[in-house]
């Protein structure tokens, strides 16, 4: 069965449609293709679970991690239509479905193709290995003469063939993935590695696409959440005629959870903002302000650890012929989704069934039946796309919030947030500080390197980010603090003798913390590589040239040649101190991920402080590159954004609540202000595939810090870097204005 | 109470509040899948849509106050585009749209419903916008994904294509 997806023709949950991505055509709402599968658990061992051969000789392709805007959608069909040996437009697939898809953990860390694409190929490998025996049986030619393609295995002369359809007559593989599986030899793609467009681009061009937002089910309610003015606060009374003149609203109150559900998506709205309600006690420990000092020292100390050490920093100190040190600091900052966090939830006779964006809809859907406290696997959540999250923002927490309401009212609800919910309650980037001492040896090398950090302890084997409205609800869930590894970066790939990372753990956060797009990394290479630009000019040499003298790994190399190349970057060690100025930085993702090198240029108005950045280069080897196109394209995403993250955003708090609630409280880039890019892919054929979500925004901060510093001759350790903390870092420097 | 609205060249009766947005009647009551809340604030644009030719923010316009004009919305693009082309039939896309699919643009596409309204505005009065017109004119228009240069590039191949065709 078939249907075309119109608003409100969404059947309930019982017949629970899925979206399918079909390659050649607009997404279809279908009862899902091939054997059901209906339960949760779908097994990640079995070649089976992956996808289906359907009699038509189409293929249904079953991907537990889903597109968030990411081309994940494109990425593996390309990669499956590869390797098995098939048309891609005979591909469709569905994402994120927890009774359909196999549990590939969450969509996160830029790992959909790392671990999702890799798992997904080798089952197209031991399926085809297995096509070819059927094949070798039913052809009767030896198994070496065979190969696949186009749906059919064949023989390499031409003489015979037979459809994957008819071998397969209905039946599964019944096979466990094998490691040893013979993989395609990278001469042998016809779509991995070329620019292959995207299923869902024409339905969101056009208006056909069916977002969350869009989705409907028969019978549905509209519901928000009002959540408590400062967060910790009782819900003392609830004055329900203050929304007395709003027709059919009901209250939902448990406990401190309020909330509202209406049949028209106005007045629940209204309602939300109208109804009168008293609160008690909440608010913050510490503002935005005071970020620093709390974690630094007023915060509630955990452990210090020693979390990386190479050499003895402590004996080679001393023998240090220059020694720098300096602090720095980033802001908590939202992941700001675009569109608000939304769900729907049908929530009855001890089931559920949940349509959400989330991007960990397995671990998720696991998570809501302890919450619920529904038996293990009664909860099915199944994926639809939102806005960009770039991390987990208030998705699950929108789920959460729908799934109570239904609960209570015993009809599916759909609870959209608003922008102020959004911007104030998802959860954010974590704060960090760090302080960075360096030395150079008598030769001008660096020679010893010690980082601090002072950040938040993310809460060892803590399932999920704790979800708002539970809490509120008093339903249980595990808590604790997840913030991704934030500690990574400080200590450089360098080629440093002596080099040692302390962390100094803080217990808490002042507001609910989860991973933002390359956790933690732009705030520790903003220390890293402005020190290491403050240690080339203490070596009286050009910070390009100063870290290839510290490299030796040639893919490493390879991207900062690269990017001096993009740049037309000419040697020299002096800042120009002219209002203009360039800047780079290097990454070696992780220490085993993707490798960039970017430089960038940048005007700063040294009379308002205003910095202007004008051009960025970057050089990005992420190994094979599957899809050049959609790499490319979250490549200018991550310089972008992270030119927004650098230049503009911090959320705001006091000892209240969060305060930048708004687009214009909470800024992010906007095209006047978007700089011209220049981007180089080093592909590697022969390496595997790391990701590309998320390296390419790592280094952004910092080579922006290194290029104001070119220009004005300040170095700027706080970010946001606005106007005025220009302004007052050049007043304190004595560097006149103007 | 029952308002009267015309959208994508058709009368449509709706029963609503009067202060409604606009946007929760075309995406809730007319089940139209274009428009978009982003913000509700009048920030973001993801809600835009064209009134008589111009683009409003759907989610700060009470349906009250549309009036008499003419609401165009993603789906009606095409439409328009051919009245205000003078051309014999609607073609599929508006030549915006199919410029963002060729340029591969969209990310999440989220904020695609108010960058081809607000793109598509600036190509009805010029075909060959500066790059910084398009910057000023699209200004208001957020893409938290960062596709701003491929929007900017989708627009010019855009302008060139109609400024070919005439
Ligand atoms: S939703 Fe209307 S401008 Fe943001
Ligand atoms: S494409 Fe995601 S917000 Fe623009």
């Amino acid at each position: 069965m078939n249907l075309s997806l119109n608003r409100r023709s969404f059947l309930t949950a019982s017949s629970a449609l899925v979206v399918a991505y079909a390659m050649n055509g607009p997404a279809k709402a279908q009862n899902p293709p091939g054997p059901p599968h209906k339960r949760r658990g779908v097994d990640a061992k079995q070649v089976d679970s992956y996808f289906v051969i359907n009699a038509d000789g189409t293929v249904t392709l079953y991907s537990g991690k889903v597109d968030l805007g990411t081309g994940h959608r494109i990425a593996l069909p390309q990669i499956v239509a590869d390797e098995l040996g098939i048309e891609i437009e005979r591909i469709a697939m569905i994402e994120g479905d927890t009774h359909l898809t196999p549990d590939q953990g969450s969509t996160s860390g830029s790992n959909g193709m790392m671990r999702g694409g890799v798992q997904t190929r080798q089952a197209a490998a031991t399926a085809r290995a297995a096509l070819i025996k059927l094949g070798a049986a039913r052809l009767g030619l030896p198994e070496a003469d065979l190969d696949t393609a186009q749906g059919e295995v064949r023989a390499k002369n031409g003489s015979a063939s037979v459809t994957f359809a008819a071998l397969l007559a209905g039946g599964q593989f019944n096979l466990e993935l094998d490691s040893k599986a013979p993989r395609r030899k990278p001469s042998e793609y016809r779509y991995v590695g070329k620019p292959v467009r995207r299923p869902d681009m024409p339905g969101k061009a056009t208006g056909a696409h069916v977002w969350m937002h869009d989705f409907a089910v028969e019978g549905m309610l509209h519901g928000r959440s009002i959540y408590p003015p400062r967060p910790g606060a009782r819900l003392v009374s609830v004055d329900e005629a203050s929304i007395a003149d709003i027709p059919g609203v009901k209250v939902v109150r448990i406990k401190d959870y309020l909330g509202v559900v209406a049949e028209r998506e106005w007045h629940a709205e209204k309602a939300a903002r109208q109804l009168k309600a008293q609160w008690d006690g909440g608010g913050l420990v510490t503002t935005s302000a005071q970020a620093q000092a709390y974690l630094r020292e007023t915060g509630p100390r955990d452990t210090d650890e020693v979390a990386e050490k190479t050499g003895d920093f402590d004996a080679a100190w001393p023998q240090a012929v220059t020694k720098i040190k300096a602090d720095y600091h980033w802001p908590m900052q939202s992941h700001a989704s675009l569109g608000p966090s939304c769900a729907i939830a049908d929530v009855r006779d001890g089931e559920a069934t949940i349509w959400t964006a989330s991007q960990g809809t397995h671990k998720f859907a696991e998570a809501f039946d302890g919450i619920l406290q529904l038996p293990k696997g009664k909860v099915r959540q199944i994926y639809l796309d939102g806005a960009g999250c770039y991390g987990m923002n208030g998705h699950d927490d929108a789920a959460i919030d729908a799934a109570i309401l239904s609960r209570a009212v015993g009809k599916p609800v759909r609870v959209q947030w608003s922008r102020a919910d959004e911007l104030a309650w998802d959860p954010k980037g974590p704060p960090q500080t760090l302080t960075i001492e360096a030395g150079l040896d008598g030769n001008q090398r660096v020679s010893t390197w010690r980082a601090h950090m002072w950040i938040p302890r993310p809460t060892p084997k803590l399932p999920n980010v704790p979800l708002v409205s539970p809490q509120l609800a008093g339903l249980p869930q595990m808590q604790g603090v997840a913030t991704g590894s934030i500690n990574i970066g400080a200590v450089p790939t360098y080629d440093i003798p002596h080099m040692e990372a302390v962390v100094h753990y803080v217990k808490d956060t002042p507001v609910r913390t989860s991973p933002l797009r390359a956790p933690g990394k732009l705030a520790n290479l903003m220390a890293a590589e402005s020190m290491m630009d403050a240690l080339a000019l203490g070596a009286g040499k050009d910070p390009l040239a100063f870290r290839l003298d510290h490299l030796k790994d040639p893919r490493s190399l390879d991207v900062l040649k690269k990017t001096a190349e993009l740049h037309d970057w000419r040697p020299r060690v002096e800042p120009r101190r002219d209002g203009k100025g360039r800047g780079v930085a290097f990454t070696h993702y992780k220490g085993n991920e993707t490798y960039v090198a970017m430089a960038v240029d940048v005007e700063v108005d040294r009379g308002t402080g205003a910095i202007r950045v004008t051009r960025v280069s970057c050089a990005h080897d992420c190994g094979q590159v599957i899809s050049p196109d959609g790499v490319r394209a979250q490549i200018e995403g991550c310089l972008i954004q992270g030119v927004s993250r650098t230049l503009f955003e911090e959320t705001r708090f006091d000892r209240e609540r969060v305060t930048s609630v708004d687009w214009s409280s909470y800024r992010v880039i906007a095209f006047p202000e978007v700089p011209e890019l220049k981007i180089a892919l080093i592909d590697r054929p022969d390496k595997p595939p790391v990701g590309a979500g998320e390296a390419a925004i790592a280094p952004v901060a910092a080579a922006i810090s290194n290029a104001v510093f070119d220009a004005t001759g300040v170095r700027l350790q706080s970010a946001p870097f606005t106007p005025q903390r220009v302004r007052a870092a050049m007043a304190q420097s004595g560097t006149t204005a103007g | 109470m029952t308002i009267t609205i015309k959208v994508n060249g058709a009368a449509r009766s709706v029963d609503a509040d009067p202060d409604t947005p606009l946007l929760y009647v075309l995406t809730n009551d007319l089940e139209l899948k274009g428009p978009r809340f982003g913000c509700g604030l009048a920030q973001c644009g993801s809600c835009s849509v064209l009134a008589d030719g111009v683009e409003i923010r759907s989610c700060q316009t009470p349906i009250s106050d549309v009036g008499q004009r003419a609401i165009t919305t993603l789906e009606g693009l095409p439409a328009l585009y051919a009245q205000q082309r003078k051309l014999p039939k609607a073609p599929d896309l508006h030549p915006l749209q199919q410029a963002f699919i060729d340029e591969q643009a969209l990310h999440c596409g989220y904020c695609y419903n108010g960058q081809t309204i607000k793109g598509a505005e600036l190509l009805s009065r010029t075909t060959s916008p500066t790059e910084a017109q398009i910057r000023d004119h699209m200004n208001g228009h957020l893409c938290r994904c960062g596709t701003y240069p491929r929007i900017m590039k989708s627009i010019q191949a855009a302008a060139a294509k109609m400024s070919k065709e005439g």
